[in-house]
């Protein structure tokens, strides 16, 4: 679906950024181009150094482009300063204000937007319940966990009402549990806020629980932005596929392409359908790529697209998952969810087929 | 956190007992002497004649010791203050800007107070201030002002430039971000936290300024005598009792502001 302009809250075009000059040089973002629609939860996912912190930093401000440009709702912001940005950043430091407390933290941005005090007091009110903080206004910063700094940088943030609010890595410092319970708290505050947000991790399942739409990064460069569905069951790239989920990858020759379906013939000699990536034509050799969990195990020649001896059987409580390797050398994953009745039976050594479900076979671009 | 186990006690080398008693004495035991001796209550220092505030009583009653003394007060005070908003601007350019090439030179230049011999900036500020004063006829304390404050700016410099190196640049972005102006973002956030750095840099560079004496001996005009020129001058005559009980004084001040210094610098935000 292309993005008509003017409805975005964010379009970055074309954007590059180099830090550095001559041999020193790094390209932290190589041609980026994304648009982030208005009232969104976006998430950039990708590895530690992908260039994830450098594109928040230049939609903050905080860094300028060295080539292309960033539109606000359809305007380009590539000559303000960071505090002339409706934009506000929840720091992955937290950055709280030490020598301040919670709600002098909380009314600092509506201060420097020179509020009359009644406002501002009643929005730091509002702020300290919508992040669940009343009892805590007068404290210091430095007197209040992990958990909670999170929570007052939450709504330090929110207070002004920026256009849209960044998050670099918010959760990344808090525990498992804190954080499981902050994916949550977050999700909430969007949807109450109504407030655009862009949220960076480089945890996958952080992503995909949380995102209306997510943006896979990898060494300065966007590969491919969807649907969390999207992203998990229509991986472009296998890079994308690599990092997202288990993946199975498997070696196919072309037979034929029709819309966005190709039929291609396995190493077995067994033609399945593929999709294929939008704008992508594939010819020739192509690596298709299966989900453990979008495989089954089946007697051999039983409707069997893939042959191969059992390896070993791996119980983990809510699945098993069977590692075989196929006739021409791979190793392939399939993963069945456990249930009292399950037939178990099946044993290292023993040879076996593999079914591949209808439409779950995607075909890489790369 | 349990403390890092250290890999070589420098405590178990042989010797060590002995030469720290020994440092000890070399330092402290000159000083002792002299606040006893400024108890003395006998005409010179060969003699013990028992206890007495004999000696402060006299200095504080001599007129041209006043005069030192408020001169030496308001000179430091000028100087401090004076360097101190120096070395912040200072310390602000050089650890708030990127780093570009020329940097170093930067650190270099304003430390050169303390790399070059008082005597050479004395007698070159000597040189260039009698030749000033013939052309202007001015003949006050700007001149000492003046010179104090260059050699104490590094002094004002260290701690403030140590605290701004190792505050979170991020509280000034995130004040920015909260649409702060860089001037408002400075005296909500930066100013603030630098606070401490600031009073610590001040009371160095008081320290520095009341106890300097060869500078202040080739700037200074006639009856511009600072308390420790003038106790030097006393010295030249006859060894009055007197400048024991000013030393003692002087040391007991110092002991305050270290102290003071100390606590300040310990109380973090
Ligand atoms: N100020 C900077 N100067 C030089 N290189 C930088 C700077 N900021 C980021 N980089 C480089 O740009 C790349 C991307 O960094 P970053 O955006 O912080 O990645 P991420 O947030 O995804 O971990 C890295 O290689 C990093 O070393
Ligand atoms: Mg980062």
């Amino acid at each position: 679906m292309p993005d008509q302009p003017g409805s975005n809250a964010i379009d970055v075009r074309s954007v590059r950024k180099v830090f550095g000059a001559g041999e020193y040089a790094v390209t932290a973002l190589d041609t980026v181009s994304v648009s982030i629609r208005e009232n969104e939860f976006f998430t950039l996912l990708g590895p530690s150094g992908c260039g994830k912190t450098t594109l928040l930093r230049l939609i903050a401000g905080f860094e300028y482009p060295s080539e292309g440009e960033i539109l606000l709702y359809g305007k380009d912001i590539a000559g303000l300063p960071p505090h002339k940005r409706p934009v506000n950043t929840v720091f992955q430091s937290y950055a709280l204000f030490p020598h301040m407390t919670v709600a002098e933290n909380i009314a600092f941005g509506l201060e420097m937007l020179g509020r009359p005090k009644d406002e501002i007091k009643a929005r730091v009110a509002e702020m300290l319940a919508l992040v669940r903080m009343e009892n805590l206004a007068n404290r210091r910063t430095s007197q209040i966990s992990g958990g909670q700094q999170q929570r007052v940088a939450l709504a330090r943030a929110l207070a002004p009402q920026p256009k849209v609010l960044l998050l670099d890595e918010p959760l990344s410092a808090l525990d498992y549990k804190l954080r499981k319970g902050m994916q949550i708290e977050l999700k909430r505050l969007q949807h109450e806020t109504g407030i655009t947000f862009i949220f960076v991790t480089h945890d996958q399942e952080e992503a995909l629980t949380m995102s209306d739409r997510i943006a896979v990064m990898t060494a300065g460069k966007i590969l491919q932005v969807g649907s969390p569905r999207d992203i998990y069951d229509r991986p472009a790239e296998r890079f994308v596929a690599d990092f997202i989920g288990e993946s199975n990858f498997l070696e196919a020759e072309v037979v034929s392409v029709e819309n966005c379906r190709a039929t291609v013939r396995l190493s077995s000699g067994a033609e399945i359908s593929a999709a294929v990536p939008e704008g992508h034509s594939p010819s020739g050799r192509a690596t298709i790529v299966v989900r453990p969990e979008h495989a089954r195990i089946v007697p051999e020649g039983d409707g069997a697209s893939l042959h191969g001896t059992v390896e070993n059987v791996v119980y983990l409580g809510t699945d098993t998952h069977f590692h075989l390797r196929i006739d021409d050398g791979t190793l392939f994953v399939v993963r069945r969810q456990n249930s009292p009745d399950a037939a178990q039976g099946l044993a290292a050594g023993q040879r076996a087929g593999v079914a591949i479900s209808a439409d779950a076979a995607q075909l890489l671009r790369r | 956190m349990a403390r890092r186990q250290r890999a070589y006690d420098i405590r178990r080398q042989p010797g060590f007992g002995l030469i720290a008693l020994f440092t000890f004495f070399a330092l402290y035991l000159p000083i002792a002497a002299l606040v006893a001796y400024s108890f003395n209550a006998a005409d010179s220092l060969s003699r013990w004649d028992g206890l007495s505030l004999r000696w402060f009583i006299s200095a504080w009653n001599n007129q041209a010791v006043q005069d030192a003394s408020i001169r030496s007060l308001l000179l430091a005070t000028w100087a401090a203050t004076l360097a101190t908003i120096a070395a912040t601007m200072a310390a602000l350019a050089t650890t708030r800007t990127p780093n570009y090439p020329g940097l170093t030179f930067k650190y270099a230049f304003i430390n050169q107070p303390l790399m070059v011999p008082e005597i050479v900036t004395g007698v070159a500020l000597l040189i260039v201030f009698s030749r000033i004063k013939v052309w202007t006829g001015y003949t006050g304390m700007g001149y000492l002002i003046l010179a104090h404050t260059a050699f104490c700016i590094p002094f004002a410099y260290l701690p403030i430039r140590a605290r701004l190196e190792s505050m979170d640049l991020t509280l000034e972005r995130a004040a920015a971000d909260l649409y702060a102006t860089p001037w408002r973002a400075f005296w909500r956030v930066t100013l603030p936290l630098l606070r401490p750095a600031i009073i610590a840099g001040f009371m160095l560079a008081f320290v520095i300024s009341l106890d300097d004496v060869v500078i202040t001996e080739f700037v200074k005009s006639g009856g511009q005598d600072t308390l420790p020129t003038y106790m030097l001058g006393q010295l030249r005559r006859e060894t009055s009792p007197e400048i024991n009980a000013i030393a003692t004084v002087f040391l007991a001040l110092s002991v305050v502001l270290v102290t003071v210094f100390y606590f300040v610098n310990r109380r973090r935000p």
